[in-house]
């Protein structure tokens, strides 16, 4: 089947079956950047926010997704215009195999737009659905809190 | 130090922003044209014979091009554990085996057009077997009467190590020096006990995958996760017959991995089905295939009975290992060794010791390297064995470990005698700082305010436990390392290493030592790694070998290319060399401060007079390994009514001498910490009867996040190893050595009820709460 998306704010057109997830869909038309840690929902390494909303995309069918406004990591800075989220994890030193981080930053993202200036509760809580074994979460608790600062600042 | 410009500075790592903003690449993100994709069967009986497979069924499915099984695919004996050569683990399992003896082994791949044809194929193949008696059970594998796993195979051992399948021993470790009987007939009292520790996932976020293609030459190129590109291209060459000058192997970005990526395996599938049908490939492990197909961490049981004067020394100790290898055996000897080599010297004044050590064939999942490497396995009975002795003693246990632990100048006879495969190689200990990671952590942890005060709320009480630990840095005189440099037209540098960076930043280290020594902005060096067409050997990323003989290797090179930009400026500007030093991106005549630029010195040997260029390759063979040491503390509350233990706090304090850069340095150690705390709390392997795993997902094999956190306190001390480079020592591994003791000397500490076991879950702190009621 054929369907309709705005990624990144750019209007494409993909084929694809009609059991197939987002996740699969976006690698195969070029979206690497969204990575696939487990397959079933449990680790958010291929989270992408869906309309706004940070979804696994690995459980959702690209089917349901058709018309939606798509938002990959690539979608929210460059590394050459880079957004203040992705500054922050690199200057706390919050990333280290990286595998997590395009997702957690997404998770970072959707949790400032709803909350700008979180306590490090809800950091903690809206970061949860993410996985990372590499750097024990604290970096990357401290690169939320930084870019929350430079964010609010910045507004 | 004080005049260093580069290294001891937290410097962004050189490739966190393309990892932030999703331009960096995995092995499976790697662009290939047309691929195939493969899938594993796996077995799902735990011991079997098998008379042939069934392959019909999985050929009849739309898109399936190939099916590859024990019975069409011959292969060497070989060993998956991704090690120097000849490796130290035993060659004893094909790429198919006809005898499975795990349930999960890989038994077939099926090669197809999509992933679900693939899979849907391995789905269909049906195996024909007949059942062997299963074993489970580590301690009863040595029984005259227990099933033999490889007893009538042609399995061997590649150097002359003791290996005696027909026993179903896979590694020995034998050493003790001393009168042990002596000892401890001179004891005032003896304390004996046995700990078990547990098998365990790595969980690196990226599973297992490799990418297969061809060059314009038809040369096979692999794109594999793996931290081992040198030896997997090596392991490749061997199992399958392909001459090694036909493979390159990439090691691109690569999604964690903690020993799990030292083994070598799904490319030797990838490169198999891409060989023989000359096709680009892809393979991936699933999540489950991960947890089940891929390594553990090696369980271990440990006895420790020790002789100890009433003024606190210990005149004897006997330690006695039984480490579960599972069906094959992937680093079942160094593991074991490092069990003793890397914990046993800690405390070197033990008076008369011994220590016997056996890996065991079972029918298991297979253990593996792990962050830790044996060494996780043997400080959690060591530290809760010394937890005890201290109390019956009556003294403080950190004042107790004061007393035995090594010292600067200090040496041990187990560095000597226990190596990886070979003997080992005797040292003296350069930099210690043991006791102020004590100090600084006991502070911090409030130890004098909650130790042994039980403080309760409700149901709930707290305790404070520590634990200590050292580690090394490489394997000495084995692991080897090399780099190369050379110098461009605008001053800056290229960095050719080996070395592989999986994720712990070692482009950013060895660079910054780069940097240092040629007194140029980091920027300036251009890291290039494991490429094994481009970049020269290195044994890989473990044995917390890289920062430490990676990094010599970088700095010999970056010194020989410091001496030919010198003598380039000395013939320009006709000055003696030792005269000029070097200035930032410059060198200076110190006498007349005459300058040239590393540009122009660059462009003058490029294109002026005497052309040539500047560069320089340098390769590095530790002859000792320094030591990093720990001390680590858990305050945790916990909860009498359900068992439950929270870990509250967890304080590390680490030696790791010169941190080169101290920000990526305590992420190493945070890293470790909470995947230490997430094994001695909640990863646990569960099995059915048959020997399957429950358990095989995130959803029930629970690993740490964000709201499982403690606070983590992570000081890394200033300190310097003579040996090292810029006074650097290794930092990645140690961190993981101490969690779950600290927890269990806490757990002791609040509720008098010693886990000898991991986990400690739930179930078995209530059920030792109310035995002991």
């Amino acid at each position: 089947m054929k369907g309709s998306f705005v990624v990144n704010g750019r209007s494409v057109e993909w084929s694809f079956e009609p059991d197939a997830t987002l996740l699969d869909v976006l690698r195969d038309n070029g979206h690497p950047e969204v990575h696939r840690g487990c397959d079933e929902g449990s680790c958010g390494a291929c989270s992408v926010l869906l309309d706004g909303k940070l979804v696994n995309s690995c459980q959702v069918f690209a089917a349901s997704s058709t018309g939606k406004d798509i938002l990959t990591i690539a979608g929210i800075g460059t590394i050459h215009e880079p957004h203040p989220l992705q500054t922050a994890f690199v200057e706390t030193g919050a990333i280290q195999c990286g595998f997590c981080t395009p997702a957690m930053i997404l998770a970072a993202l959707a949790l400032l737009r709803k909350n700008p200036n979180p306590t490090d509760e809800a950091i903690r809580s809206a970061l949860d659905g993410n996985y990372c074994r590499c750097t024990g979460y604290v970096k990357i608790i401290e690169a939320v809190r930084l870019a929350s600062r430079r964010m609010s600042a910045h507004d | 130090m004080t005049d260093l410009n580069i290294v001891g500075k937290s410097l962004e790592k050189v490739d966190s922003l393309s990892l932030a903003c999703g331009t960096a690449r995995y092995a499976s993100d790697c662009m290939i044209h047309d691929p195939l994709f493969l899938a594993f069967a796996l077995s799902d009986t735990a011991h079997a014979e098998l008379h042939s497979v069934d392959d019909s069924k999985a050929r009849e499915v739309k898109g399936v091009v190939d099916v590859f099984h024990a019975f069409n695919t011959d292969s060497g004996l070989f060993s998956t554990a991704g090690q120097g050569f000849p490796e130290p683990s035993p060659y004893d399992t094909r790429l198919f085996n006809k005898r499975v003896r795990y349930v999960g082994e890989i038994v077939g791949a099926v090669l197809a057009e999509s992933i679900e044809a693939a899979r849907e194929g391995a789905a269909a193949i049906k195996l024909n077997y007949s059942e062997l008696p299963p074993l489970f059970d580590p301690e009863k594998s040595m029984d005259a009467d227990s099933p033999k796993l490889h007893g009538d195979s042609d399995a061997y051992a590649p150097l002359p190590v003791p290996y005696r399948p027909e026993e179903n021993v896979a590694g020995e470790v034998l050493f003790s020096y001393g009168d042990l009987e002596k000892g401890f007939a001179a004891a005032d009292f003896v304390v004996e006990e046995s700990y078990r520790t547990h098998q365990a996932s790595h969980c690196a976020l990226e599973p297992h995958n490799a990418s297969a293609y061809f060059d314009e030459r038809g040369r096979l190129v692999l794109v594999v996760s793996t931290q081992v590109p040198f030896h997997s291209r090596r392991i490749v060459s061997r199992a399958l017959g392909i001459p090694g000058h036909m493979i390159r192997v990439i090691k691109p970005r690569i999604g964690g991995g903690f020993g799990g990526k030292q083994e070598v395996l799904v490319e030797l599938y990838a490169a198999l089905a891409a060989w023989k049908h000359k096709r680009n490939v892809r393979a991936e492990m699933t999540r489950s295939q991960v947890f089940t197909s891929a390594r553990t961490r090696h369980p271990m049981r440990v006895r420790i009975k020790t002789g100890i004067k009433r003024d606190g020394a210990i005149t004897a100790m006997d330690m006695n290992d039984v480490m579960n290898s599972g069906a094959y055996g992937a680093h079942a000897l160094t593991v074991l060794s490092n069990a003793a080599s890397k914990v046993l010297p800690l405390f070197n004044k033990i008076e008369n010791l011994n220590f016997t050590g056996r890996s065991v064939y079972t029918n298991l999942p297979v253990g593996g390297a792990y962050r830790g490497y044996g060494a996780t396995q043997g400080y959690f009975p060591f530290n809760q064995h010394m937890d005890e002795i201290s109390r019956r003693l009556g003294v403080d246990f950190l004042e107790f470990v004061k007393k035995h632990h090594i010292r600067v100048g200090e040496t041990s006879a187990v560095f000597e005698a226990i190596g990886e495969g070979t003997e080992g190689v005797s040292q003296t200990i350069k930099s210690c700082k043991l006791d102020e990671c004590i100090d600084r952590g006991a502070k911090e942890i409030r130890w004098q305010e909650l130790r042994g005060k039980r403080v309760t709320n409700g149901p709930m009480v707290k305790g404070v436990g520590a634990a200590v630990a050292m580690q090394g840095s490489g394997i000495p005189q084995v692991d080897m390392a090399s780099a190369s440099m050379k110098m461009n037209d605008d001053g800056s540098f290229n960095l050719m290493v080996g070395a592989t960076d999986i994720g712990t930043g070692s482009d950013t280290v060895l660079s910054q030592i780069a940097a240092e020594t040629l007194n140029v902005p980091l920027e300036k060096i251009i890291p290039l790694s494991s490429d094994t067409d481009l970049t020269p050997f290195d044994v890989g990323a473990y044995a917390s070998s890289t920062t430490y003989v990676s990094g010599r290797a970088v700095l010999l090179c970056a010194e020989r290319v410091r001496d030919q930009i010198l003598s380039v400026a000395s013939a320009m500007t006709g000055t003696p060399v030792d005269q000029l030093s070097l200035g930032e991106s410059r060198v200076v005549n110190r006498t007349t401060g005459e300058e040239v630029s590393f540009s122009q010195i660059a462009c003058h040997s490029l294109y002026s007079k005497d052309q040539f260029q500047i560069q320089a390759s340098a390769s590095f063979t530790g002859t000792e390994s320094p030591p990093p040491f720990a001390a680590q503390f858990a305050e945790v509350d916990v909860d009498t009514e359900t068992g439950r233990v929270r870990v509250v706090k967890f304080v590390s304090v680490v030696d790791c001498g010169q941190a080169i850069n101290p920000k990526l340095a305590e992420g190493q150690v945070d890293g470790a910490v909470l995947n230490g705390i997430s094994f001695a709390l909640s990863e646990q392997y569960l099995y059915n009867q048959k020997g399957a795993m429950t358990n095989s997902s995130f959803w029930d094999y629970k690993i740490y996040g964000t709201l499982d956190m403690p606070e983590m306190v992570t000081v890394v001390l200033d300190s310097n190893e003579p040996s090292g480079p810029y006074g650097a020592k290794s930092v990645s591994e140690i961190g993981i050595n101490c969690p779950a003791p600290a927890i269990a000397n806490a757990v002791y500490d609040a509720i008098g009820v010693r886990i000898y076991d991991l986990p400690l879950t739930p179930e078995k702190v209530l059920k030792a709460i109310r035995s002991r009621a």
